[in-house]
């Protein structure tokens, strides 16, 4: 069956194509709402984007692998991004990647067996007053604690 | 010390990000001001209030408003910078956070003096949690008339520092890879889709109003003899106060860490400061003396660049920060130029070599030499961005190296999480 978006993402992608001149401009924003629906950007969802926006599949496949929160792989239900850049490892940024790693028991970018977990380094996230700093389903969450993460490990919620 | 903020002054104000709440505070004065006035008389009044571009480079606002070719009726852009990147800084951020409005009328402002009808805010992706507040603000300031005819859209990325880059950001704009462009020709020129464009950063924006309502003097008369108003600087490390502060531009970086950010976390001694994002040379303990203004930093050999400024205290292990800094560069180096992607490569192994306590002393050596091969070589400016921390490291905390390489170990307190 080929896949296709649905009504709503759809409509979404309707929208955005207003604000642009050309079909192509709002491909970073479109892969963004295909990586929302389908999870991660495997081939058929990229061949998906690139039909939608009358695209070749080598511009899309060069987008997506240089925006790094665009993903070709699959990542955990919650994935944690965790800034690695200076004033949040100044507050401990090594020491959380390692107690993510302790406490779910896989490497960076792999998913726990479950299917529920995935975690990250990244690159400095703006929230450096608030160090440490977490990205995770869209929310911030900063001056990060342990007890943060263990209840979200806990009830695999965010709350 | 006193002195009126600017940009900030009503931000106690929680209902500021609602339309009906910049109104109550004297919000889109400005625009009825610029309203009255003639494009070009809105362009010689921002460049008399020497107003200057905020994201880093600090290029005063009026005059690259005056590259601008004057063709009537052509497609012309203003895209907003928001792709707020730079280690250590988050100042757009909080500024967006809190009053989106202010945003939404320095971009109008800007249009009817550029004569310009399509606005794009290129927005970091992580930032997404600001994009239905924003989307709303634009809703309500075009359904109360205070748009104009213009029509402006929230664009955003997917993770990658070098779209802050102004030629990247058009590429991405576009719906490409973030690579920046080889100048000449400027986006003045040729920009987005190929028009002509100005990119703005989103605090200069912000600024906007204030100078239509207040005149150009009185902006002027705030700040220093090269650059009129405020700044707000985000400050963040080892301080007791860390968080974003609007200050004069006269104002010293010895005022901003011991008065307005409360001295040093724990009394613990200072050691150096990043005065201007992760690009900017780092400071010595005893170089902090010196106005915060783009002038007076360029004269003391670092750059104020986006205003993060980042702390340090004497426990701090110097070659970890740089290492970390040009890890960063490394992984956000977009790769198009040699010199930028082999040396930001090179730098950081050589330096985690060091700090794992496996370098020589002839390393140093190497590792001036190799920023010297990247400096003025490339399209974007990544590349001399990342050389700062390095050689300002290497030169300046030269005995944190040898100590390391002596001792072939790390002997620093580990950074630790103070988390439960």
């Amino acid at each position: 069956m080929t896949l296709s978006f649905s009504a709503a993402t759809q409509k979404k992608i309707d929208e955005i194509l207003r604000h642009y001149p050309n079909k192509r401009a709002p491909l970073i924003p479109v892969l963004v709402l295909a990586q929302e629906e389908f999870g991660e950007l495997r081939d058929d969802v990229k061949r998906l984007v690139a039909t939608t926006l009358e695209l070749t599949p080598s511009e899309v496949q060069e987008a997506v692998t240089f925006y790094s929160q665009l993903k070709e792989r699959p990542v955990g239900k919650i994935h944690f991004q965790v800034c690695k850049t200076l004033s949040c490892d100044l507050a401990g940024g090594e020491e959380i990647l390692e107690y993510l790693r302790e406490k779910l028991g896989v490497e960076a970018n792999v998913v726990t067996p479950d299917g529920r977990f995935s975690y990250e380094g990244v690159e400095c996230l703006a929230s450096c007053d608030t160090a440490p700093a977490m990205f995770c389903r869209g929310r911030y969450f900063e001056k990060l604690t342990r007890d943060q993460i263990d209840a979200i490990i806990r009830t695999g919620r965010l709350e | 010390m006193t002195f009126e903020k600017i940009i900030t002054k009503h931000f106690d104000d929680p209902k500021l990000y609602t339309l009906k709440g910049y109104l109550s505070c004297g919000g889109y004065e400005g625009l009825k001001r610029a309203r009255k006035k003639e494009p070009q008389e809105i362009i010689d009044t921002i460049r008399a209030s020497k107003l200057r571009g905020l994201g880093g480079a600090g290029f005063p606002t009026g005059v690259k408003w005056g590259f601008l070719p004057k063709k009537p009726g052509e497609k012309r852009y203003l895209c907003v910078n928001a792709d707020e990147g730079e280690p250590g800084t988050f100042k757009d951020r909080y500024l967006m956070s809190h009053s989106p409005h202010q945003l939404l009328e320095g971009i109008t402002i800007a249009c009817r003096a550029l004569e310009i009808d399509t606005c794009y805010i290129y927005c970091r992706y992580e930032f997404r949690y600001l994009f239905d507040r924003f989307n709303q603000a634009i809703a309500d300031a075009k359904k109360e008339g205070f748009l104009d005819n213009l029509e402006i859209h929230l664009h955003h990325g997917a993770g990658a520092y070098i779209c802050g880059e102004e030629t990247a950001l058009l590429e991405s704009i576009e719906g490409k890879k973030g690579f920046p462009r080889p100048k000449p020709p400027f986006p003045a020129i040729k920009g987005l889709f190929g028009k002509p464009t100005v990119i703005n950063n989103v605090e200069t924006v912000m600024f906007l109003p204030s100078i239509l309502v207040n005149g150009p003097e009185w902006f002027l008369k705030k700040g220093v003899e090269t650059a009129g108003g405020n700044r707000v600087l985000a400050v963040s490390g080892h301080v007791k106060n860390p968080g974003c502060y609007e200050v004069p531009l006269s104002i010293s970086l010895k005022n901003v860490i011991f008065e307005i950010c409360g001295g040093m976390k724990d009394d613990k001694p200072l050691k150096a400061v990043i005065p201007g994002g992760a690009s900017a040379p780092i400071l010595k303990a005893d170089e902090i003396d010196v106005g915060i203004d783009f002038d007076s930093l360029a004269k003391a050999g670092t750059m104020a660049g986006s205003g993060a400024v980042m702390v340090f205290n004497e426990e701090t292990c110097m070659v970890r920060v740089v290492h970390n800094l040009i890890h960063f560069f490394s992984d956000e180096s977009c790769g198009q130029c040699t010199p930028c992607r082999e040396g930001t490569t090179w730098l950081k192994k050589i330096i985690y070599g060091i700090e794992k306590g496996e370098g020589s002393e002839s390393d140093l050596d190497l590792l001036l030499r190799i920023t010297g091969q990247m400096s003025a070589k490339t399209i974007c400016a990544l590349a001399d961005g990342a050389i700062g921390p390095v050689r300002s490291g290497v030169e300046k905390f030269r005995d944190d190296f040898i100590k390391h390489i002596r001792e072939k170990r790390c002997s620093w307190p580990k950074w630790s999480w103070r988390g439960n």
